[in-house]
């Protein structure tokens, strides 16, 4: 092509699939766009706005733990279609469109690794995968989480996002409440610290087990957390709900959790608490 | 009494046959007409009609038997089964939450402490029982009874009957949440015999709130859900008259919850549903507990609380692949 020449087309035709999207991000709270790559340096907190965005529970374990310390465990567990779910496609097309989405096999994950030099079994959901829901998988890798933290004498942390219990696996999901919350009364019973972290959202099944029994209780700024759906509040008590809702604030104000937090100081309250609670100690 | 008026579409044939017969013997009597002969037959067409149609219920048709205003309530099974049952009312904290009771009282003259979920026969008192949806504070109320319970030794009775725990501003203010999940976690460590019964409705998280026991019992027309048949509805297919459908889907009859290992027993229902013949209901329901509770009360507590956890510890369903298979399909 000639340098000077004019140019064939005026207008140039790109497919929509040729633009690289998610390049950008606005801020859902102050309207500010803020550069992807930024973003995700930022642990996907707006900088100016501080609005928590989700996080992916992979990025979250480099949040929480110490460098090259994290081990996965249970990451060979996968759904099974316990109930042949068939909405408006096939439970495992919706399972396997999930885990391609997220490069995750369900939505938790879970292991032990390293907080501030303590060890700690950690699980964290991830919101990304099925809306974060709790069917057999995540009840089963929370549960072992936690005999994991009985049996090495070790606390636990779990990170929840999750919309509830999930609907394709029916009663076996809710059964998943009873399991978890089963292995934290032994844990409990160990003298072992748990804490729970909420992040957005937190709802129904999840908040109506293991979330709501930890020892120490956490949320990030904002995040939507309880039990019934809002929309679902609204149209049984023809009420109109109060500002600011079930958000983290709100659970504070009303005496619901411990603290808020910021993702950025996550870690090192985190490692407060522990040292609190024993572990951490020179001579330990 | 007068029968209720209140009829569900599916057992149409049946109350068409019913009225045939009422005004066959209302014409028996008022003439010398001899009707004998059709009067037997419509009898008999309408037995194997009940057979019939309550043989091949469609889960949605269990969801509406076990809904029906006239189906035996908690109150109605401890007044036929308890003796000296003594209500005991309150969290000690807020309120009294009337959607959840529960007393000390006689099972065959031996003690235990009776809970239950509670829905209103009237619209007054479905108004002061919240439908039989509970608040915090009736989960609260119930631990406080269960605990209570093992302090003297007492086996614990749940009967299960909630649509589920209340959607409300105030539920969530004082944690309904955390109510629940403190039942849960609690009631898997109580030193006591814990037997759950599903009488009616099994309510997801509102229902699993009273009903982590040692021994899980279904009536046959009963349903334990983790979400109700219209809210599945909902969300799956964005309209709640897909509810039949997902009542299939969810398995939440007796039957799909002995095949997933949730329920360890149906209780049979008289022909037509609990409420054709409450009595003969409360007598199974009596022969179930009873059944149950003495191999229980053998245990010692160990062996008690290891059997309560391995129990809800086996359920779910799940693949595990070894991690080096995980590995392997990572690489390729």
């Amino acid at each position: 092509m000639p340098i000077f020449g004019k140019p064939k087309y005026h207008t140039v035709r790109v497919k929509k699939k040729d633009i690289p999207t998610g390049l950008w991000t606005k801020c859902p709270e102050s309207g500010e766009i803020i550069y992807n790559k930024e973003l995700e340096q930022n642990w996907m907190v707006v900088p100016k706005s501080n609005y928590h965005f989700p996080l992916a529970a992979r990025r979250r374990v480099e949040l929480l733990l110490d460098d090259g310390t994290f081990t996965e465990e249970d990451a060979g567990l996968e759904s099974k279609d316990p109930l042949g779910f068939v909405d408006n496609r096939p439970y495992p097309v919706r399972i396997a469109e999930a885990q391609k989405k997220t490069g995750e096999k369900d939505a938790v994950v879970s292991g032990t690794g390293k907080l501030s030099g303590m060890k700690v079994s950690l699980a964290v959901m991830d919101f990304s995968f099925n809306g974060g829901s709790m069917g057999s998988v995540v009840g089963e890798k929370i549960t072992r989480a936690i005999e994991r933290a009985t049996a090495g004498k070790m606390p636990v942390i779990v990170v929840s996002a999750s919309g509830g219990a999930r609907m394709q696996e029916g009663i076996l999901s809710l059964m998943q409440m009873a399991k978890t919350s089963a292995a934290l009364a032994r844990h409990s019973e160990a003298k072992l610290p748990y804490i729970s972290v909420l992040t957005n959202p937190t709802m129904a099944g999840v908040m109506a087990s293991y979330a709501s029994l930890g020892d120490v209780i956490i949320a990030e700024p904002k995040a939507l957390i309880g039990f019934a759906g809002p929309r679902v509040i609204k149209e049984t008590t023809q009420q109109d709900l109060p500002d600011g809702f079930q958000t983290s604030e709100f659970l504070l104000e009303h005496g619901l959790i411990d603290q808020i937090v910021h993702r950025h100081q996550m870690k090192a309250r985190l490692a407060h608490l522990l040292h609190a609670f024993g572990f951490g100690r020179k001579s330990a | 009494m007068e029968k209720p008026k209140y009829s569900l579409d599916f057992e149409k044939p049946i109350h068409d046959l019913e009225e045939q017969l009422t005004k066959l013997r209302q014409t028996s009597a008022q003439s010398d007409i001899d009707v004998e002969e059709e009067i037997r037959a419509i009898t008999e067409k309408l037995e194997s009609t009940k057979k019939r149609i309550h043989s091949a219920l469609t889960p949605w048709q269990k969801v509406q038997l076990a809904r029906h205003p006239a189906r035996p309530y908690a109150l109605d099974y401890i007044g036929a089964l308890f003796d000296e049952f003594e209500e005991l009312h309150g969290d000690r904290l807020y309120r009294d939450d009337r959607a959840i009771i529960g007393g000390t009282a006689l099972f065959n003259g031996e003690p235990v402490m009776v809970i239950g979920q509670q829905k209103g026969r009237t619209t007054k008192e479905n108004l002061a029982r919240n439908f039989g949806c509970p608040n915090p504070e009736g989960y609260r109320k119930a631990l406080r009874l269960m605990k209570m319970a093992e302090k003297f030794s007492m086996p614990i009775v749940c009967l299960i009957d909630t649509p589920g725990a209340f959607p409300g501003i105030g539920a969530e203010e004082r944690h309904v949440a955390e109510a629940i999940a403190v039942n849960i976690r609690e009631m898997s460590a109580l030193t006591t015999p814990i037997i759950a019964v599903v009488i009616g409705e099994g309510g997801s998280g509102g229902a699993l709130g009273i009903a982590v026991a040692d021994k899980v019992l279904v009536f046959q027309n009963a349903y334990y859900s983790v979400i109700s048949p219209e809210g599945c509805a909902a969300i799956l297919w964005k309209d709640r008259v897909h509810a039949p459908r997902a009542a299939e889907a969810l398995k939440l009859t007796a039957e799909g919850l002995i095949e997933l290992g949730i329920a360890d027993e149906i209780i049979e229902e008289p022909l037509g549903g609990a409420h054709v013949d409450p009595s003969q209901a409360s007598l199974n329901l009596r022969d179930a507990i009873e059944r149950n509770l003495s191999p229980l009360k053998k245990l010692s507590t160990a062996k008690l609380l290891d059997g309560r956890y391995a129990k809800f510890r086996a359920m779910g369903q799940f693949d595990e692949k070894s991690p080096a298979v995980v590995e392997f399909a990572k690489e390729a």
